[in-house]
């Protein structure tokens, strides 16, 4: 699949940043601090929001994606998160200026994180066509990645080594699994166009010589030439590197040094995500 | 609503017979001819008559080499568009309605007014039906020209997907594969024709008739025993000594 920058920002960034408020909304920060650690997080989630819809063809019927939630996991997921932000501005604003309403919001809101998270991975989970995606550990990743850096920024340590520990064993789960998962899937180009019943088939000729939508979006061979490096590049920079950094950097610093690398490993594993899976479309093609 | 509808009337779809597709793309012709003038945005075109021609087509024909066990190879021109699946994964995933199954003859089409494009129609679709206009932001697909079979402007003759009409082979049919008398049913179960990858679960409405198995070559020549040719001269001696080497 086409690894689109704006839904890799969109999965990143807003899954970092409801990451970062299902802690706030739990535990709290108080005062200034608070203000700046709600400001962060609520920034986090509402720029992966917004830059999902750069990758629209009509952005500005946008709104009307809040009516369909009853099939729609993408649907879902804007009811999601506009909820989740709703229920915990007013946790933010108590913690900011003490106005000590108690933490009911901030517990909802903190439900209302993770479940915008599982609706995110279900988007893609939810998917048949992509065998890769189809899968568990799809959200179950997206939710390790929402943990290990929401526990990162929020600076507990242990935790934050204990979560990034998990979402590398869940990675590496989610990439050994996935490798066969497309051939598990029992669909080939003898399927595909039913001719398999008389022999193997392979293409004789393709339908047209240029290129279109079907084959830019769903047909990216480039990602899965350096899928070794990257799935390197993401286990590194985003599980193994936080932890050394949190383990052996103090202060600020480490905190600062495993966000950053966290973020650069995320960005990695996403990009691969997109980039090494296989619509079957691509049978028609010959390809994958 | 982008719930399927439970029952559908009807169940209109096209029959396509690859025995007979010459593979000619006037089908394809004829498709972008007619969705570039009434139903919805034209199909567009990038670059047209530039190095990297692109175009929106509802509608595409490809051609595979069939190789059998032990028979010659075939070469089989293979249309491909949308199936109108009864469990269509376009429609469910849609978040903003736009995408719909009609409950009275199960046309799947595309409210253009409502679609963000977002594209994960295109994505949750297994047989590539779906395509993004680059030019208009919203989703295209095969409308079964719905502003066709229905236009009582049009003679009855005309009155069937444009696609249909141009075949110069008569390969493609239309009709309702919900009624068992229908011609199109009746096709069906007489040649066999067959859903593309079920294992999806997409329960798609079209079906494909299989080419008819071709004549045994060695059944075939009337001629075989002449075409034996024994060789002479020098190439039948180093026949006759080469095949006595062990």
């Amino acid at each position: 699949m086409n690894p689109a920058p704006s839904v890799i920002v969109f999965t990143v960034l807003s899954g970092m940043g409801f990451g970062f408020l299902a802690l706030l909304g739990l535990f709290g920060v108080q005062g200034w601090l608070g203000f700046f650690f709600w400001g962060t997080g609520f920034g986090l989630a509402v720029a992966g929001l917004v830059a999902s819809t750069f990758h629209l063809g009509n952005p500005q019927r946008a709104l009307r994606a809040f009516t369909q939630w009853r099939t729609s996991w993408l649907s879902r997921e804007g009811w999601a998160a506009v909820i989740t932000l709703g229920l915990l501005a007013p946790q933010a604003l108590s913690d900011w200026l003490g106005l000590g309403w108690g933490r009911g919001f901030g517990i909802a809101g903190a439900v209302g994180c993770g479940v915008t998270v599982v609706c995110t991975g279900m988007i893609y989970a939810q998917l048949k066509t992509v065998p890769r995606w189809h899968h568990w550990t799809t959200p179950a990743v997206f939710l390790a990645f929402a943990l290990a850096g929401g526990l990162i920024l929020s600076g507990v340590r242990g935790l934050a080594v204990i979560a990034l520990c998990l979402l590398g064993v869940l990675m590496a789960v989610q990439w050994f699994g996935g490798a066969g998962r497309f051939a598990r899937a029992g669909v080939t180009m003898e399927s595909a166009t039913g001719l398999g019943r008389i022999g193997r088939v392979a293409v004789f000729e393709q339908p047209h010589t240029g290129g279109n939508y079907l084959m830019r979006e769903m047909i990216f061979t480039v990602g899965r030439r350096h899928a070794e490096r990257v799935r390197m590049i993401a286990m590194v920079s985003g599980g193994l590197l936080p932890v050394v950094a949190l383990v052996f950097v103090p202060g600020v610093a480490g905190i600062g040094l495993a966000a950053v690398t966290h973020l650069l490993g995320a960005f990695a594993h996403r990009w691969l995500f997109f980039a090494e899976a296989e619509h079957v479309v691509g049978l028609y093609y010959g390809r994958r | 609503m982008t719930c399927l509808p439970p029952h559908t009337d009807k169940k209109l779809g096209l029959v396509i017979d690859l025995d007979t597709c010459v593979g000619c793309h006037a089908c394809v012709t004829a498709c972008k001819g007619w969705n570039d003038q009434g139903y919805g945005a034209p199909l567009s075109d990038q670059t047209p008559y530039g190095v990297e021609a692109s175009g929106t087509f509802l509608n595409r024909v490809h051609s595979y080499a069939v190789q059998p066990d032990d028979l010659p190879a075939q070469t089989i021109n293979f249309p491909r568009s949308c199936l109108h699946c009864e469990d269509a994964p376009c429609v469910t995933v849609c978040p903003t309605g736009a995408s719909y199954k009609r409950a009275e003859d199960g046309i799947v089409l595309v409210n253009e007014e409502a679609c963000i494009g977002c594209g994960l129609c295109a994505w949750a679709c297994p047989y590539g039906a779906r395509e993004m206009d680059l030019a208009a932001g919203v989703m295209k697909k095969c409308t079964l020209c719905v502003d066709r079979i229905y236009n009582e402007e049009l003679p009855e003759e005309d009155r069937q997907p444009a696609c249909v009409r141009t075949c110069p082979t008569g390969a493609r049919h239309f009709g309702d594969l919900g009624d068992p008398e229908s011609a199109v049913s009746r096709l069906v179960a007489e040649r066999e024709g067959y859903a593309l990858m079920p294992e999806m679960g997409t329960k798609p409405v079209n079906r494909y008739l299989p080419p008819r198995s071709k004549d045994r070559p060695e059944e075939a020549s009337l001629l075989a025993p002449l075409l034996d040719i024994k060789a002479a001269g020098l190439a039948g001696w180093l026949d006759r000594v080469l095949g006595k080497l062990p």
